[in-house]
């Protein structure tokens, strides 16, 4: 099977959400990338040295600078013309994207996967992760999207992808990029962390949450994450939810503090290797699920914990 | 103007799935089911957009006889009309998209809003679907919508942050948690939304196979994670974390 994979990048440099990508790609034959940018060579050239890597196909035009799905997917169905799977990462553009293309080379799209058991079987998670389904698909072509932590990073050295340009299939005037508001983050990126700090709403404000939240994390080297509770209140912004609606995790290490532990929260980080909770409610189901609890008032541990480390 | 929310009905957020014993899938007897929450926010959405020229709004179900309440929920929020799709055999996302699209081909709505996902099959992909197959433009993921002029600007939560696109009308909208809290209806809406009206009809009437294109081999738990322990004090955390080699 030729698959053909497309490259999650800022811009600048591909991101990791790719490696994984590929690494499931590879699973089922011989893997293509797609590059889709504006002035994206520095991308394309990243992205040829992935080991494992065939051809890289690199679509630069003005009409892709952000990747809307409506100018972006009528040139990938063109290419699945060559290829008989797009995989794409579950990232928010892969989400977007995906889908679409499904939709015009109908087929029905497979989500999320955390495996793949054959050319045509995947297990992916439903009901928040709370049951995993292994699904055929009959399709002839297959749309995929992956999620990161299943798989491991594909090598982002290695490879010699040959580069072949594509053209743009154009401006379909459906829609138009209007601005961004991309947070500013100092930190580890939250779903390629090693270890997360996640805060909940027992941090009680904003300022707590960033006064026992960031100093903790900071020591540890640690991305930050929040529980929806926390987002909601304004605690910490958005893009730092972790859970079902939020960015799915599995840091070595999970450190939950002031999160109850509601499914939603925990479909988000359950796969984490070692998970830690700080709570002072014995009963918390957070702590059905942490591998270390301690039980106890966060305003006191946290700050302790930090001096200590 | 006119728009439609597709609303689905699925197992309470609130309710611990419980996989079946023999791998089928989940067990849905006899447990409590709700409209799924993005949906609600996609109603909610619509209703507020009523101050800003909508005029009507059209709520629509694919599903089991059952949706019929999931409609009649969506009516109490404010909804003046209603389409039951009636499928006993469940629909998938595609199939789903290619009724919607015939429906929006009927009722030539401005716009369509769909929750970003729906908590059961967590597939995030009918709006993107349908999008695809009208050819209209698809704000997923929104936390911020504008009507304007023959467009609508959409806010939209992406990894890092937000991103604003502005959509040329007709389009899709699939809502994220943050664009709005959904309101309750009031028992005197309840009973005003018994008397709304309901069309039903069928896959077939559509000329639509929705035949699934996957098959689900088996359902199983996840992999349980094994119990813990709880440490005492801090003192003892740090001593484990140093174990571990992520303190020194």
């Amino acid at each position: 099977m030729k698959t053909l994979v497309w490259v999650e990048h800022d811009g600048q440099a591909v991101k990791d959400a790719t490696l994984s990508a590929v690494t499931a790609a590879s699973q089922l034959g011989e893997v293509h990338l797609l590059v889709v940018g504006q002035g994206v060579d520095g991308v394309a050239a990243e992205a040829a040295k992935i080991a494992g890597v065939g051809k890289v196909h690199v679509a630069d035009d003005a009409a892709f600078a952000h990747a809307l799905a409506e100018n972006v997917a009528p040139l990938i169905v063109e290419l699945m013309g060559t290829h008989d799977a797009f995989v794409a990462p579950s990232t928010t553009h892969g989400k977007n994207i995906a889908p679409r293309v499904a939709a015009l080379l109908d087929v029905m799209q497979v989500s999320d996967i955390l495996s793949v058991e054959s050319e045509d079987t995947f297990t992916r998670p439903i009901y928040a992760g709370n049951a995993i389904a292994t699904v055929q698909s009959t399709d002839a072509k297959k749309v995929i999207t992956v999620r990161g932590t299943a798989f491991a990073k594909a090598a982002t050295e290695g490879g010699s992808g040959e580069i072949e340009a594509v053209a743009s299939t154009g401006d379909k005037g459906l829609s138009t990029f209007a601005g961004s508001e991309i947070a500013k983050n100092e930190r580890p990126e939250l779903t390629s962390a090693k270890i997360i700090v996640s805060g909940g709403r027992a941090l009680a404000s904003s300022d707590q949450f960033h006064a026992m939240i960031d100093p903790l994390a900071d020591k540890l080297g640690a991305g930050v994450g929040a529980s929806r509770a926390a987002v909601d209140a304004g605690y910490a912004p958005n893009d730092y939810q972790v859970g079902q609606t939020g960015k799915i995790v599995a840091p070595e290490v999970y450190v939950a503090v002031g999160i109850s532990g509601a499914i939603q929260h925990l479909a988000g980080m359950k796969d984490s290797k070692v998970i830690i909770a700080i709570n002072k409610d014995e009963d918390a189901p957070i702590f059905q699920v942490a591998d270390i609890g301690l039980v106890g008032d966060l305003f006191k541990i946290v700050p302790e914990l930090t001096a200590k480390l | 103007m006119k728009v439609l929310v597709p609303v689905k009905r699925v197992l309470d957020y609130n309710v611990k799935p419980r996989v079946k014993a023999d791998g089928t899938g989940v067990d849905l007897a006899n447990v409590k089911m709700s409209m799924n929450p993005f949906d609600e926010i996609a109603v909610e959405e619509a209703i507020r957009l009523k101050d800003k020229g909508v005029t009507e709004i059209v709520v629509v179900s694919i599903g089991e006889q059952k949706s019929q309440e999931t409609l009649r929920t969506a009516l109490a929020m404010g909804a003046d009309r209603a389409i039951l799709v009636v499928s006993e055999t469940k629909v998938e996302p595609l199939g789903v998209a290619k009724i919607l699209a015939k429906i929006v081909e009927e009722e030539k709505p401005d716009l369509v809003i769909l929750g970003k996902q729906a908590i059961d099959d967590d597939n995030n992909q009918t709006g993107q679907m349908l999008a695809g197959l009208l050819g209209w433009g698809q704000g997923t993921f929104a936390s911020k919508v504008e009507i304007a002029d023959g467009s609508v600007n959409v806010t939209r939560e992406v990894d890092g942050g937000a991103e604003t696109d502005t959509l040329k009308l007709p389009a899709i909208i699939t809502t994220d948690l943050r664009l709005n809290e959904p309101r309750y209806a009031s028992l005197p809406n309840i009973m005003k939304a018994k008397s709304k009206p309901m069309a039903q009809k069928t896959p077939a009437d559509f000329g639509i196979d929705v035949t699934p294109r996957l098959t689900t081999l088996k359902v199983v738990e996840p992999a349980k994670r094994s119990a813990g322990i709880k440490v005492a004090d801090v003192d003892a955390l740090v001593g484990k974390l140093k174990e571990m080699g992520v303190a020194k």
